[in-house]
């Protein structure tokens, strides 16, 4: 087995590899492309549409179809805000919470999987156990009674949604790692005397990096689609903010008499899982260290 | 002779045979018969009369039990256990001849049954949510707080067949509270043997129309026509099936499939598909109840009159009925919904006639006097528990006073939440509802009285509000006793506690083939009186 | 093996013990109370109520009180409905769910591991993107938009299948619930499958397999699979338990008589038996589901070794 040092050198070219690849996943490319307009979108919501997110268009129908002549694009909804701003603002909180919560699952769930299935033996048992506890305490419950408890927070949701998720995460990079860490070059690693923390951190994470990209494009929509679930109960975000999940469970209930309601916002829900899976896919198989 | 066929794909040839020829058979003779079901509002917490405490749980529980009196096919009282009674000059005496009549299980009904059922709900130990509903009847506050034993209840058996009840007041609305599922009797001897346990299929007895057959918690509810009935020869309906989904978009669905004949209540969002695609099926007609915003008039600046008057003029309640809810709610300018008995015309406020831009200025002036304006604007939060009503009102409201230079920051939490803090006073401005437990208008006026407590959420008080409340509690006279409830609700609309925004309405979803559901103000349609053609 | 499952039930207790204790103080910090609602109750009425079902109490008190009635088997009364125990409802609810559940699980492994195996062998070809973006639709589409949607086109407009209801659980009324349980699932299930089925494709002892001359389908039944399903073996224990217990919007849109409704309504209505009873149902049924999944897991990956 090689040296520690000629890994790092190695490592450093699979990087930029991976890139060069990701580059030529047509699939990955156009959705970044995608996601990225979505993202622009959002941000420059207020400026595109002479109507604001929160106020009624008393002109008009409570909901009313697109109309090109007022501006109203994607329609209005049953207040008769405009429907167009208030999908963009959607996307805003919607994708704010599906990164950062996911974000907070992947380093605490990283982190702790890796550690506990590398230390294994005692620690791993402790560590698992602790897991399996948190686990089994229904999240639903978790979450709806922090909602109750302190009230609508958009952070709180990031903060409960991405403290639930991370369970998931650290039981598979540590069946991961249980796997990887027999393999000859952690061992060599172990034989020259590399430290387990370094261990952890340049050979374990990255060799698992694989699943956990997959599992990562697959937390980001389930913390979305969760979000989305809490605004069906009725504890999603306070009005007159909103997201797509509260925009998408509105439509749904009229989805025959006033389809605009749910169309243009699942679209652009849709649109964005798809981005994210195939990112995710393409990420993978750039990262894949034994493709080649 | 309708046989369900719930499910197309699964249709069985000869059943179908059978049910064409049943149909052809004996459709000239009768229309007797059938299988009505019906989508009721949610699941009922019990099956028991003194538990329950919503209107989704009378429209079951009040198939299986008659009270005293009962309701006709329009809701109003006619005789039910009772068939005639005789009431004292000064109105606080009724003594009713009860007509012979049997429990379900073949028992024979006595006075003492209503003697046993009246102090039980106001025993401290039923824990009855509604017994204060009763307070009406001599004793029975003491008894329901503990401070008097059950037999001072002055509800008395002269004999087994008559019943004497005092009243600690004329109430005109007394026959009509006696239809109501507090006054319902309940089987002693039932009671005695099953404890906890009597409202189970099979355990269960009852006076009513219809018997429990099964009962599926969450799902649905089967009843079956009491043969014991006095009346039974005159209940068409063989079989009921309530059920109890409240998710009223998929109710819809399952109306327009077939698989219910009558769903009571649909969301107001889907009016414009209905009234162009079931037109004849949808069924809309005032109710008694209103939709308000009680103002919390302890807490600054609401003590401020004109800070409230503001409020309540910025608000343009035909926008929000014409346009956001558009179900035909009628706009409200007072309490008290029009149409109650013994009440000739509620009184309403005295700026309705003004136009609404004239009233916006006016409402910005009054802001202007009480210290508001741009630099200093007035800001609150508006509460309103979850509901994409309440949500699509709120969120109209608060664009409306978003003119007059009020900030308005919408809260929603769900209902416990709400109504525990509406409850300790926890609130500025929300939203909160009343649906009339009987038809008279002093079940709203109450509301506002100092002495209602935990109900009146504003804290409302007013001692001349509350004199003439108590001087028309002990008149007899119902002429006068109506001016004197107006004069307190004119004394409310000036004062403006409350903040009325609409009146209700009731919606129901009814096949073409029910008949014999008629649209009332109370919305109850007991089925003893629908048949199916 | 069997020390070490015995272990993990002993393990279970104080597992337990800590998840009723958070849940139950949890549910009491909770602002709002069983009986607050519209209609306001007398103060008389509502203190008659709180005595009648014990609530009068210190909150540590009622909190020893309910560990000693579940020893005895008693999780009591439900504050919604009435004329129910808690333990009534579990009993009638859960074999609904269960069955539910299964069948969704087991569609969705199915449908899952083939459509992602298939699509891992077939690597970035037209057909990969093509089941890949039918799988994802499961994942895009969210269940309180499929469930009404399947309704109206099967329900209603085709009348082909039941609109809602349990039907004493006649399969036409299970068709769409196990459609809409199972679809993103199958997504998920797929996902794992295709992304662990690449790497082990690529790994050295398929290598090795394939160098010894053997046949493509064997290579890949026989050996691939078994590790290329791992982390969806990892996934189904939490799968499983949050389709049984998660289904709250299939019930609520289907009708259904399941034991997930309990759940979220009991937490918004403040019903503490039936949140603690189903609470504690469901902690058990999670710690067995993982211990199954960790037995198998231990037994298709012959380097994990169940200590």
């Amino acid at each position: 087995m090689v040296p520690e040092d000629a890994q790092i050198i190695k490592g450093r070219s699979l990087w930029q590899d991976a890139r060069r690849r990701l580059f030529h996943n047509k699939a990955a490319v156009v959705s970044m492309i995608l996601l990225g307009t979505i993202v622009i979108l959002a941000i420059f919501a207020p400026y595109l549409s002479p109507w604001a997110y929160d106020d009624p268009d008393w002109g008009y129908d409570f909901p009313g179809p697109p109309n090109f002549e007022l501006h109203h694009w994607f329609g209005t909804d049953g207040n008769g805000r405009d429907l167009f701003v208030r999908t963009l603002f959607g996307a805003r909180v919607s994708l704010l919470v599906g990164i950062l919560a996911t974000f907070v699952s992947l380093l605490i769930g990283v982190t702790y999987g890796a550690t506990a299935g590398y230390l294994g033996g005692r620690t791993d048992n402790i560590m698992m156990r602790i897991v399996d506890v948190l686990y089994s305490l229904p999240f639903m419950f978790f979450v709806i009674l922090l909602m109750v408890f302190f009230g609508r927070n958009i952070f709180l949701i990031f903060i409960a949604l991405g403290a639930v998720q991370w369970l998931t995460m650290a039981r598979i990079v540590r069946g991961q790692t249980i796997s990887i860490k027999k393999k000859e070059f952690i061992e060599a690693a172990h034989a020259v005397g590399v430290s387990n923390w370094k261990i952890i951190f340049r050979h374990i994470i990255p060799n698992v990096l694989g699943p956990v990209i997959v599992y990562m494009t697959l937390t980001i929509p389930q913390v979305i689609l969760t979000e989305s679930f809490l605004s069906f109960l009725g504890l999603g975000i306070q009005e007159p903010l909103t997201s797509w999940g509260v925009l998408i469970s509105e439509g749904a209930k009229q989805m025959e008499s006033s389809p605009w309601l749910l169309i243009f916002p699942a679209v652009f829900l849709a649109i964005t899982l798809f981005c994210f899976n195939f990112i995710g896919d393409g990420l993978r198989d750039a990262l894949d260290p034994k493709d080649r | 002779m309708q046989k369900t066929l719930r499910c197309k794909l699964f249709q069985f040839r000869p059943l179908l045979f059978s049910a064409l020829f049943f149909t052809l058979f004996f459709s000239q003779s009768a229309l007797a018969g059938g299988d009505l079901r019906i989508a009721s509002m949610g699941e009922p917490a019990s099956l028991d009369p003194h538990k329950v405490s919503g209107t989704w749980e009378s429209a079951v529980v009040g198939e299986m039990f008659v009270g005293l009196t009962a309701e006709n096919i329009k809701a109003e009282p006619i005789p039910g256990v009772a068939e005639s009674w005789t009431i004292s000059e000064d109105g606080k005496t009724y003594t009713f001849k009860l007509r012979k009549s049997n429990w379900s299980d073949g028992t024979p009904f006595t006075a003492n049954d209503f003697v046993y059922s009246m102090r039980r709900i106001l025993l401290p130990e039923t824990a009855a949510e509604y017994a204060s509903l009763l307070y009406i009847i001599k004793g029975a506050e003491a008894v329901n707080t503990g401070k008097a034993k059950p037999e001072t209840l002055a509800v008395k058996a002269l004999d087994d067949l008559t019943l004497e009840i005092q009243l600690t007041g004329p109430a005109p609305y007394f026959l009509e509270l006696l239809t109501h599922y507090t006054a319902y009797p309940v089987p002693r001897h039932v009671l005695e043997k099953y404890g906890k346990l009597w409202t189970k299929p099979g355990n269960m007895v009852v006076n009513g129309p219809y018997t429990l057959v099964d009962w599926v918690p969450n799902t649905n509810i089967k009843l079956t026509k009491n043969q014991e009935f006095w009346d039974a020869a005159d209940v068409s309906i063989d079989n009921l099936t309530f059920y109890t989904q409240e998710d009223r978009t998929a109710v819809q669905k399952r109306f327009r499939a077939g698989e219910i004949d009558i769903a009571l209540d649909f969301s107001s969002d889907q009016i414009n598909w209905l009234r162009k695609n079931l037109p004849k099926e949808t069924r809309i007609a005032p109710y008694m109840g209103v939709y308000y915003y009680p103002i919390n008039t302890t807490k600054k600046p609401f003590t401020d009159l004109r800070v409230r008057k503001a409020l309540a003029m910025a608000i343009n309640r035909e926008a929000i009925v014409d346009k956001v809810l558009k179900t035909g709610e009628i706009a409200a300018y007072s309490f008290v919904p029009p149409g109650m008995a013994n009440y000739d015309k509620g009184a309403e406020v005295d700026w309705k006639d003004i136009p609404y831009p004239e009233r916006i200025k006016q409402a910005k002036a009054l802001l202007k006097e009480a210290g508001f304006g741009p630099d200093h604007p007035l800001e609150f939060t508006l509460r309103y528990n979850t509901s994409e009503n309440h949500k699509r009102i709120a969120v109209a409201v608060a664009s409306m006073w978003k003119q007059i230079g009020v900030k308005a920051e919408l809260f929603n939490s769900e209902v416990k939440v709400h109504y525990a803090d509406l409850k300790q006073g926890d609130f500025q401005v929300a939203r909160a509802a009343w649906v009339a437990d009987y038809n008279d208008a002093q079940n709203f006026l109450y509301l506002l009285e100092t002495r209602t407590g935990a109900n009146n959420y504003g804290r409302y008080s007013n001692a001349n509000f509350d004199k003439l409340m108590l001087e028309a509690e002990g008149t007899a006279d119902l002429k006068k006793r109506s001016e004197l409830m107006r004069q307190a609700e004119a004394q409310a609309m000036a004062d403006l506690p409350i903040i009325p925004i609409y009146h209700y309405v009731s919606k129901s979803l009814v096949s073409q083939k029910v008949k014999g559901f008629i649209d009332n103000p109370k919305n109850v349609h007991r089925c003893r009186y629908i048949t199916l053609q | 093996m069997l020390a070490y499952t015995l272990r993990r039930i002993g393990s279970a207790i104080p597992t337990l013990l800590f998840i009723i204790t958070i849940a139950f103080f949890m549910m009491r910090l909770a602002p709002g109370g069983p009986f607050d609602r519209e209609r306001q109750l007398p103060p008389e009425i509502e203190a008659n109520i709180l005595r009648a079902y014990n609530l009068d109490k210190p909150v540590y008190e009622q909190y020893f009180d309910y560990l000693i009635n579940i020893m005895h088997g008693d999780f009591g009364p439900s504050y919604k409905y009435l004329d129910f125990t808690v333990t009534d409802l579990i009993t009638t609810g859960f074999p609904v769910s269960l069955r539910l559940g299964m069948s969704a699980i087991l569609l969705a492994i199915f449908v899952g591991v083939f459509a992602g195996t298939i699509a891992a062998l077939k690597q970035n070809s037209v057909f990969d993107y093509m089941v890949m973006g039918t799988a994802m639709t499961g994942i895009a589409i969210p269940n309180f938009v499929m469930a009404p949607l399947l309704a109206l086109i099967f329900g209603v407009y085709l009348s082909w299948l039941p609109v809602a209801g349990w039907g004493g659980g006649a399969i036409a009324y299970q068709v769409m619930p196990i459609i809409t349980l199972a679809l993103p699932q199958i997504a998920y299930v797929a996902r794992l499958t295709r992304g662990s089925m690449v790497e082990t494709m690529n790994s050295n002892f398929i290598r090795t397999a394939r160098a010894k001359g053997l046949n493509e389908r064997i290579v890949v039944i026989r050996h691939a699979l078994k590790g290329g399903l791992l982390p969806v073996i990892s996934y189904l224990g939490p799968a499983t338990a949050e389709i049984i217990t998660g289904s709250v919007v299939i019930e609520a849109i289907f009708d259904i008589p399941g034991i997930g409704r309990y759940f979220v309504n009991g937490a918004l209505n403040r019903d503490y038996p039936v949140v603690m009873g189903v609470v504690i149902f469901f902690a058990l049924l999670i710690i067995t589901l993982n211990l199954v999944v960790d037995l198998i897991y231990g037994f298709l990956d012959p380097r994990v070794k169940v200590e």
